[in-house]
């Protein structure tokens, strides 16, 4: 007999069905696509070369994930990316390395002042990705009772019971010195561009900085709420150093193998091929699913790793929810905002990229290279899709993953991961036909050709991939690389949808555990822990009251 | 902003570029290659390179069929320290002015990352004879890697009376003061000193670059900052002999005349028309001795003068190894190492005020000007500071009695200074706080550490315990709580120094 049923094998699924197993549950995950991983696959798509096919680096990957299940033992294994080098017009470049000392020299070539403040807003944001951390740790709901209560001073009447965990983060955010706090909103309101405005006076620096501001949302560095999405970037770590980026060897698809061998290890069974068409209600409450091809298989607990579109949407009939709460679900998942904006275009290449700044092979191949030379630049690429558009000349965040990893190409030749904005998932002038993916991937080589004169002769192999195919390949609806824009309006308590914003649903015994959920996208795996925390808590709840399987209250 | 090149001065800029391509690693080149590489036309690049090939800067493969690298042609890339850049780019590893020199002497191949300069660690494989130069004769020492910013105009002294701990009305030219500088909440950020060059003209020296604070306090004010770090070259010669050295290295100054913490300017070489240069009886050595500050382009020949003159009196070039050697017997603090600055310091526990810091000496709560951090270090001075920065001296007999644990006579000669914190406790009790520079000084023959303790711990004679190595174990050695600085000479502050005062 199945306990659970999880839908969806992209990393949070596996994760989810990795912590149901771990804790005894018979667990089934189901996913529609041949493969697992969702949009941290990995592929050989021509021979002898292997991409990363969307996501391309780790950072947000919870600690706790990793050691929980154990994943090193699995085969989590990340090579550190330590430099961002930001190619400039006319040969120059900002170049960020791992030592301080020369990233200072680097940065004062374009501004001493800026080389200064760096440092302290380095720490400055670290002090903030803290906080995140200590924030996304908590299930909002109680998060927000805890606050709120803490607020009104009334601690002792908290109406949700909250454990001391989360008392605890409350104390520390109340605590939090009044210019953390003042930050703290700026982070959640201002524009990125004019957050970091109030650090820095080079454009190149700021527009290099602005980067991880507007990753995967259809916002420019000016508008505003994309400084929160630069908090986001900085929320991930690596042992405990936030900001760390690192590859994992194989490409993303690996991280995804390592979590469903974790979970495996548990006696979880991964089904491919087996996309569900709807949650399974009976005695108002959730009793298995419906497989597309019209099998039915039945568990206690089912959990979505989908985007709220398809897990708040498509997969429930409102009349199944309880208390009449279907219709409003189903119609704000209509309205949850997840356009993408990105697309990517990895290329096999048959030697290194010259950079005209640092021609030759260096360390700084082995880091993040991002084309992002100013901050009108990048908002002149974000005007070209706000009018439906791709950008001409777009931001480009580019890796060499063979650098890091030798597998990925054969010996001498390379891939390179350009993650590209922006794409808008519809275009304004015709559709996303060969031509007009052809013609953006040549938008793509051109750009880097400015920087990397006779890239263009070293490519060996192309493929180039836009919002909808992200939408059909990974099964997330506009293709949006979060699952739902980060931003004030979706983020919290709003996260997918304040009925749901707990991991829990109005349908007893269905749960989200997807990147729409608290912790937002990217591959954290911290949704999915959290919310298979969750239904054990429930569960255990459950199991003391009499009843024996979930029961929400 | 990125610098963009005047027209006509790009053929040149490509020259040059294309002359960096030619290194002893790579030598040979294909027209093709290096147009490629370079991001021109092939009929550009042929061009070009026909001209460096008749100006003999390049030559031709015997098939003639690529250029060929020309050892020793000027501007050719072998004196590029790094192939793996465009020779135009700032990415070589930081020199100071006095490398080739430091350079040419350092045999141990021992050298150490500061600021991004690439500084020698020992000139010799250990850093013992070094370290006796400095105490017994002298040493000669490059701190080039200081940040040394120049602050002029009418409302210098106002700025740095703002800034500064220190009472700046009272500063003079031809002095220099040492100081600490703090954040709104009394926090030391940085501490270093401040030269008078003028009435409106001072240099101020530091460990880490500060130009955006001094310039943000300076907001508003008829003062310009200016970072002239790369522009001076700095070096520290110290020691018994230091005043004889300098004496024959330079021309125009009255060494008997200059106090401690005095400034003069004067010129290299014993005859006159020499470079000019500033001499400032500072150190960091606590001992005898005079730092240089040169125009980076006359920094060989102080050097050079230096040595020379030095030759006669056991004058040895040190490194930085037998420099914080002699720095913990001086009882000085170094920053982020006995204290973290303002500015690095992630949570508030790290955090120091000047007096927790044992620079509390520096801070002139009563003087006129109100200064950054004034408010809070009031406070402080009325609840009394939390922590105390104190010296630390273990006798030899503990240290027998500690190895005599593992039949083995005490194993702390010849260790540089350690800098990673080790913890302090109560005897026999608790934490109570940490030991953050320590070695065994051979001249004292004791082991003396600089550490932080609570306010309590802090009175001279408290015993404590410090944790030490001993074998493969750790023991807890006692301590008795000693006054700073452990060395002391008079010879360090006395007027008209001569050799033989406390030798
Ligand atoms: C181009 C791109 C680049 C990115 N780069 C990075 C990066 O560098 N670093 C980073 O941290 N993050 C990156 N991300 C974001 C990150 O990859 C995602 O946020 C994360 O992988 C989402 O994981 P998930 O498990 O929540 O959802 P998904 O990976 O989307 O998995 C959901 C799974 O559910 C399946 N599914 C959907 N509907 C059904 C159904 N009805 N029945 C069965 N199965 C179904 C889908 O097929 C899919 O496999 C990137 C994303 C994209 C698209």
């Amino acid at each position: 007999m199945t306990d659970a049923i999880v839908v969806g094998a992209g990393h949070n699924g596996l994760v989810a069905a990795a912590y149901l197993a771990r804790a005894g549950l018979d667990v089934v995950v189901l996913e529609s696509s041949p493969e697992i991983g969702g949009a941290t696959r990995s592929q050989e798509a021509f021979p002898g070369f292997r991409f990363s096919v969307f996501s391309y680096l780790v950072s947000l990957l919870r600690p706790e994930v990793i050691h929980e299940l154990d994943l090193v033992r699995h085969g989590l294994l990340l090579v550190p990316t330590a430099s961002t080098l930001n190619p400039l017009p006319g040969g120059d470049c900002l170049f960020r390395e791992a030592d301080p000392q020369r990233t200072y020299r680097h940065i004062a070539r374009h501004s001493r002042r800026d080389a200064e403040a760096l440092f302290e807003y380095k720490l400055e944001m670290r002090r903030m990705g803290h906080l995140m951390y200590r924030l996304q740790r908590a299930a909002p709901d109680e998060l927000a009772a805890a606050i709120g209560d803490r607020v009104a001073e009334s601690a002792e009447h908290l109406d949700v019971e909250v454990s001391a965990e989360v008392a605890d983060i409350a104390r520390y955010f109340l605590d939090l010195p009044a210019e953390r706090l003042r930050g703290f909103v700026q982070m959640l309101t201002m524009s990125s561009a004019d957050f970091l405005g109030q650090w820095f006076e080079s454009d190149v620096l700021k527009a290099a900085l602005s980067s991880s501001s507007i990753i995967g949302s259809m916002l420019s560095p000016r508008t505003p709420g994309s400084a929160y999405v630069l908090l986001h970037h900085y929320m991930g770590e690596v042992d405990g150093v936030y900001r760390e980026w690192g590859f994992q060897k194989g490409g993303t698809g690996a991280v995804a193998a390592t979590i469903a061998r974790a979970a495996q290890s548990h006696g979880a069974e991964i089904r491919t091929h087996s996309p569900v068409a709807r949650v399974l209600v009976s005695d108002r409450r959730a009793a298995g699913v419906v497989l597309a091809n019209g099998d039915e298989l039945r568990a206690g607990v089912v959990m979505s790793s989908a985007a709220p579109q398809i897990s708040l949407g498509r997969l429930l009939d409102p009349e199944d929810v309880p208390g009449g709460a279907g219709a409003g679900l189903v119609e704000r998942a209509a309205r949850w905002q997840s356009g993408g904006c990105a697309g990517k275009v990895n290329l096999a290449i048959s030697g290194l990229p010259r950079f005209e700044c640092m021609p030759e092979p260096g360390p700084h191949l082995s880091g993040g290279i991002t084309i992002a030379p100013g901050l009108d630049y990048v908002d002149r690429a974000y005007d070209d899709a706000k009018y439906g558009g791709f950008s001409e000349r777009p931001f480009i965040d580019m890796i060499i993953p063979s650098v890091l990893d030798p597998d990925m190409a054969p010996p001498g030749k390379h891939v390179l991961s350009c993650f590209v904005q922006y794409a808008p998932y519809e275009l304004a002038a015709g559709s996303w036909d060969e031509g007009q993916r052809e013609a953006f991937g040549d938008a793509v080589v051109r750009t880097l050709a400015e920087y990397a004169p006779g890239i263009e002769d070293q490519i060996l192999h192309r493929q180039v991939l836009v919002p909808p195919d992200i939408e059909a390949i990974a099964g997330i609806p506009g293709g949006n690389i979060f699952h739902g824009e980060l931003r004030l309006s979706q983020l919290f308590l709003l996260r997918p949808d304040p009925a749901a914003a707990a991991f829990r649903t109005p349908l007893p015994g269905y749960y989200l555990c997807g990147s729409s959920t608290q912790f937002g996208g990217g591959i954290s795996g911290g949704p999915a822990r959290l919310a298979a925390l969750r239904v054990l808590d429930d569960l255990r709840t459950a199991d003391t009251a009499g009843g024996g399987s979930a029961e929400a209250p | 902003m990125p610098r963009r090149a005047p027209q006509g001065t790009q053929a040149v800029q490509r020259a040059l570029g294309l002359l960096r391509s030619f290194t002893p690693e790579a030598p040979e080149h294909r027209l093709s290659e290096l147009a490629a590489a370079h991001g021109l036309h092939p009929s550009t690049a042929h061009r070009l390179l026909g001209v460096l090939e008749a100006e003999g800067l390049i030559g031709r493969s015997p098939d003639s069929q690529a250029y060929r690298w020309m050892p020793g042609a000027p501007g050719a890339g072998d004196a590029a320290p790094s192939p793996r850049y465009n020779g135009l780019r700032p990415l070589e590893p930081l020199r100071t002015p006095f490398h080739r020199r430091t350079a040419a002497l350092c045999e141990s191949g021992a050298w150490r990352d500061w600021s991004g300069y690439t500084c020698v660690e020992t000139y010799e494989p250990t850093p013992e004879r070094e370290y006796w130069a400095v105490r017994n004769a002298a040493g000669l020492i490059d701190v080039s890697p200081l940040f040394k910013y120049e602050i002029t105009g009418a409302d210098a002294v106002r700025l740095l009376d703002r800034m500064m701990t220190r009472d700046f009305s009272k500063s003079q030219t031809g002095r220099v003061m040492y100081t600490s500088w703090c954040n709104e909440d009394g926090h030391l950020l940085q501490d270093g000193n401040v030269q008078r060059l003028a009435r409106e003209r001072f240099l101020v020296s530091a460990a880490e670059p500060c130009l955006r604070w001094f310039e943000d306090c300076g907001w508003g004010m008829d003062v310009e900052v200016r970072d002239v770090s790369e522009e001076i070259g700095v070096l520290a010669l110290q020691g018994p002999r230091a005043r004889a050295v300098a004496e024959a290295a330079t021309t125009g100054l009255d060494f008997g005349a200059m106090r401690y913490f005095d400034l003069a300017a004067g010129e290299v070489g014993s005859g006159a028309g020499g470079a000019p240069v500033t001499v400032t009886r500072t150190g960091y050595t606590g001992d005898l001795g005079y730092e240089f500050w040169v125009a980076a382009e006359h920094a060989e020949a102080l050097w050079d003068a230096l040595v020379e003159a030095g030759r006669d009196h056991g004058l040895l070039p040190a490194g930085l190894l037998a420099l914080d050697m002699v720095r913990v017997e001086a009882g000085l603090v170094l920053i982020d190492v006995d204290y973290v600055s303002a500015s690095h310091a992630e949570i508030e526990v790290l955090k120091a005020t000047p007096a927790e810091a044992g620079l509390g000496f520096t801070v002139k709560l009563d003087k006129q000007a109100d200064f950054v951090g004034r408010r809070a270090l009031v406070l402080e001075r009325d609840r009394g500071p939390a922590w105390a920065m104190v010296g630390l001296e273990v006798d030899w007999f503990e240290l027998e009695r500690l190895w005599s644990e593992i039949d083995l006579r005490p194993q702390v000669v010849g260790q540089p200074a350690s800098r990673k914190p080790t913890p302090v406790f109560a005897p026999g009790g608790w934490q109570v706080g940490q030991c953050t520079s320590r070695f065994f000084s051979p001249l004292l023959k004791k082991y003396v550490g600089l550490a932080t303790v609570h306010a309590d711990a802090a009175a001279l004679g408290t015993e404590l315990d410090v944790e030490v190595a001993v074998g493969y174990g750790r023991r807890r050695a006692r301590a008795r709580v000693v006054r700073r600085p452990f060395f002391n000479p008079a010879r360090k502050t006395a007027v008209d120094p001569m050799p033989g005062v406390d030798e």
